[in-house]
């Protein structure tokens, strides 16, 4: 059974660059990403859509890299962390990431500041609870939630006065 | 207390920068040209004989290299198996022993050409009774697991002995138990379970091997590469000087990925094909590869009306899965931990370990303290219930002080437990005044806590360290250590910038590469801190010794009249910077010199354990009346660590620990019926999100400089998930009055201990 698997051209942007490529119908976008492009910080972990780890942002949504076929990117923008920092020069959310510790293992992190990227441009002032809601979708099993609370709450200002996490 | 540059100082982590951009790679990234991808075929059934493997279609596919079976293995002159007892073939040989297990290995072009063709390797079974339980693996004529005698092939008294399923077995005993029982004013006793788990490190087990003219190479995801290159030595006949093992950067560890797992696959592909071979499992079939031991756990304890107890009695077994790993190290911990911090006077406690046809039991997280600890902490609560002694008093009247001996054999307790109760209490009465305020009608609220110590590492630690002054007077560290998330970089950076007297900005840290870093056992029992601590202290005092040679040397002195600096020394009234000093020797600005150190048990270490690791934990609950769905709503932890010579680390490590607690007490839980595994994917096994983590979440840090390592620091990492099984027991028994003796409570079991009750 060696049928030949449909190819599909797709021209799409990612991190600001225009790619084109032609891909396998059955390709993921995390493979597409990973192994086509080099861009390895987008992470594999759970390939069923449920931990996060392989966040990206597709036209600014956050989607599961490991449940989006590399064919939806067509005539799509993508950013995955790597799109985030100019050479050294970290963005603001990945700063904070870094100043408050807020990660232990690192294999979340990509998938989560991207995620926090969404809702601050969505919400730029979180309540507790609508982070919380907003990054269930992204585990972090080094329990480091915490601390990308705090992160958070040092680039956005909860308007309802909420304590913070670790008070 | 002595001033410190860095030591003591959060500073931020050194690899944040590389993981908040996506360059640090990890095993899972890392690829050579001219990779081969293996994916195994794996068995269906828990217990089988392989009647015949059928490769033909497979081995037309698009992109196949090669297919290894077990028989191929066995006729390979390599020795075919792995493990501290080394009971687990590469790939199955004749046997299958656990559904998941790997039969054959498909090596091809890609991984998707090698996942085709895996589907089309047809294997003819014969099935055998399963031994899926503790009831079926120690009935009389049980079938056995393993049919074969290992126990003169690893550590004494460990392995399949051909007879029955057990696997291991510790006694300890002191004073006369059953009979200090009868003289207990109260006697309270259960039989406590304690789930499997799953450790679900988000990096899924992975491992590239190639061979080459100088020996083996491994990249893979691991944090013991000392012991896993030993494992893989014996495989191939390879003397250790051509074996190497590389780790960067690790996606998650929690214990799961200590000795080898995939890097025989891996290493074996290489081995045929001649070519890297990269093995990547998914995350369902890593959870086919190694979990936590759960534990049944019988326990009975007498006090006296005071409160002092009489007597521990504890009988405790695990079902350790198909193939030993390190469950009978586990299985030995719970039988030092369930007895907890204090002085009993007599004791009986035996444990036993058994094979069944599950998934191998592995290391994780708390070493069997959660296990233990939820029982021993679960019967001081109910003695306090019954004797109507505060729970704390009932600790503080039994609790062994700093320095005292409470187990016999072992070292003193290191810790003021005493004190950090008090603080504990504290805080959680203030947590729950606070609480207090905020509360939702709807939901019945609850505060409990429990404390541990726990005795951690082997009898026989060893750490070496090898640091590197440079040219230009700044140093490296060439370390076995990993990182793997708990911030070794960081925190090896610091003592070695403190000992040093150079900034932290000033050195490298080059880690867990056998190649490059001298021997580190492990980085496990939260011991990293602690004896790469030690060894780079001895290595940095080497180092200096090294630079005051020189500069007499160079300078015509006396080696006294040389003396020592913060990053240099200090010849004639003058300061000379480690750069300098190396100039002046090798007559140019170029040379280096190095130091090494080492700390080992023999005269040394040799009082186990390195210390003990404590925990405090307090939590409070609260329970929705309709759902009955139990949520921590916050937490408070006393990590007592000696010192924290990163505190912000020590906070992630203990509340990070805690909610791993969390997890297995409330919902986690793998789940096997008949000869399967239910829930053996992420999606019906339901670990901690970030709604899971408590709204109020403290961590003090007593900072007593009473511990073994630099700075008076010991280790951190663990004490905080020991203590939480027991801790939102009582809480959930504070809040709706059922005692729990089955973790996780889920609502079902709450429902129906409420029911019980009534």
């Amino acid at each position: 059974m060696d049928e030949t698997m449909e190819e599909i051209p797709i021209n799409t942007t990612v991190n600001g660059r225009s790619v084109t490529a032609l891909v396998e119908a059955r390709r993921m976008l995390t493979e597409f990403l990973r192994e086509d492009l080099g861009l390895t910080g987008v992470k594999v972990s759970c390939e069923v859509q449920v931990c996060g780890a392989c966040t990206v942002l597709l036209d600014g949504m956050p989607v599961s890299g490991c449940s989006t076929l590399a064919a939806e990117a067509h005539e799509r923008t993508i950013t995955t962390i790597e799109g985030l920092s100019r050479g050294e020069e970290l963005h603001p959310i990945q700063d904070a990431f870094v100043q408050s510790s807020a990660l232990q293992c690192g294999y979340c992190t990509p998938g989560m500041v991207l995620t926090v990227k969404a809702l601050l441009e969505q919400n730029p002032q979180p309540t507790e609870n609508e982070i919380r809601h907003f990054l269930e979708g992204n585990i972090c099993r080094c329990g480091t939630y915490g601390f990308v609370m705090e992160a958070i709450r040092s680039l956005s200002e909860a308007p309802d006065g909420s304590e913070s996490v670790l008070g | 207390m002595t001033h410190h540059r860095v030591a003591g100082v959060s500073i931020p982590r050194l690899d944040a920068a590389d993981k908040v951009t996506g360059r640090a790679q990890y095993a899972i990234d890392l690829t050579l040209p001219g990779t081969l991808h293996g994916v195994c075929v794996r068995s269906p059934l828990p217990h089988g004989r392989i009647r015949s493997i059928d490769k033909s279609a497979a081995a037309e596919a698009k992109g196949v290299v090669c297919i290894i079976t077990g028989e191929d293995l066995a006729a390979m002159p390599l020795f075919p198996r792995f493990g501290m007892v080394p009971d687990r073939p590469i790939l199955a040989i004749e046997r299958v022993r656990f559904t998941g297990e790997p039969v054959a290995l498909v090596v091809a072009e890609t991984r998707a050409a090698a996942r085709d063709a895996a589907a089309k390797v047809a294997v003819d079974y014969e099935d055998l009774p399963p031994v899926m339980t503790l009831e079926d693996a120690l009935a009389s004529g049980a079938v056995l697991v393993h049919e074969e005698d290992l126990t003169s092939e690893g550590p004494s008294g460990m392995g399949p002995d051909g007879k029955s399923n057990v696997l291991y077995r510790t006694e300890h005993v002191w004073g006369d138990a059953e009979r200090a029982l009868k003289t207990a004013t109260v006697v309270v006793e259960d039989t406590f379970e304690y789930p499997m788990l799953y450790g679900y490190a988000m990096e899924p087990y992975n491992a590239m091997a190639r061979f080459d003219g100088q020996g083996l190479t491994v990249w893979t995801s691991t944090h013991t590469p000392y012991m896993n290159r030993r494992e893989l030595a014996r495989i191939f006949s390879l003397p250790l000087s051509k074996v190497r093992v590389v780790v960067p950067y690790v996606g998650g560890n929690y214990g799961t990925k200590g000795l080898a797992k995939v890097d025989p696959l891996a290493a074996l592909g290489s081995w045929v094909t001649g070519r890297p071979v990269k093995v990547v499992l998914s995350i369902d079939e890593s959870m086919q590869t190694a979990r936590g031991d759960s534990a049944r756990i019988f326990a009975r304890t007498g006090f006296r009306a005071d409160g002092t107890m009489t007597a521990r009695i504890f009988e405790i077994l695990v079902p350790a899965g198909a193939y030993a790993d390190v469950s009978p190290l586990v299985m030995a911990k719970m039988g030092v931990r369930c007895l907890g911090p204090y002085r009993v006077p007599n004791v009986r406690v035996r444990t036993q370990a058994v094979y069944t046809n599950t998934v191998p039991g592995a290391a994780l997280r708390g070493f069997g303290g959660p296990q233990a600890v939820f029982a021993g902490e679960s019967l001081m609560n109910w003695g306090a219930e019954e004797l109507g002694i505060p729970p704390a008093d009932i600790r503080r009247v039994n609790m062994a002080n700093r320095g005292e001996v409470f187990h016999q054999g072992l070292r003193g307790l290191d810790s003021d437990l005493q004190a950090d109760l008090t603080i504990l209490q504290e805080e959680l009465e203030e947590q729950w005044r606070v609480d207090e305020a905020e509360q939702d009608r709807r939901r019945k609220r609850g505060r409990g806590f429990a404390v541990s110590a726990t005795n951690v590492g082997d009898e026989t630690p060893v750490s070496t360290a090898l640091v590197r002054i440079h040219a230009d007077g700044t140093c490296s560290l060439l370390t076995g250590a990993v990182e793997v998330g708990q911030g070794s970089r960081t925190v090896l950076a610091q003592i070695l910038a403190e000992e040093f007297g150079i900034p932290y900005d000033q050195v490298s840290i080059i880690q867990s590469d056998t190649g490059v870093g001298t021997y580190e056992r492990y980085t496990a029992a939260s011991s990293t801190t602690t004896l790469q601590g030690l060894a780079i202290q001895r290595a940095v005092q080497n180092a200096r010794l090294r630079i005051r040679d020189l500069a007499a040397d160079a300078w015509g002195l006396d080696a006294d009249d040389v003396k020592k600096a913060d990053g240099g020394v200090i010849v004639k009234d003058q300061f000379h910077d480690f750069g300098e000093v190396i100039k002046e020797w090798f007559g140019t600005e170029a040379g280096e010199v190095v130091g090494f150190g080492a700390v080992r048990g023999p005269g040394d270490l040799q009082e186990a354990p390195v210390f003990w690791e404590v925990g405090n934990v307090g939590v409070i609950v609260s329970i929705d009346s309709d759902t009955l769905q139990v949520r921590v709503d916050s937490i408070v932890t006393v990590g007592d660590c000696g010192f924290a010579i990163n505190p912000r680390l020590v906070e992630g490590q203990e509340l990070g620990a805690a909610l791993g607690g969390i997890g297995g007490a409330l919902f986690e839980e793998l789940l096997y019926e008949g000869g399967e595994m239910i829930n053996g994917t992420l999606i019906d096994y339901r670990v901690p999100r970030i709604t899971d983590f408590p709204t109020a979440a403290r961590c003090l840090l007593p900072n007593r400089q009473d511990g073994v390592g630099p700075y008076g620091a010991r280790g951190s990492g663990e004490g905080a998930i020991q203590p939480v099984g027991a801790a939102v027991s009582a809480a959930i028994a504070h809040a709706a009055g059922v005692r729990i003796t089955k973790l996780p409570v889920t609502p079902e079991r709450l429902w129906r201990a409420l029911r019980q009750a009534k």
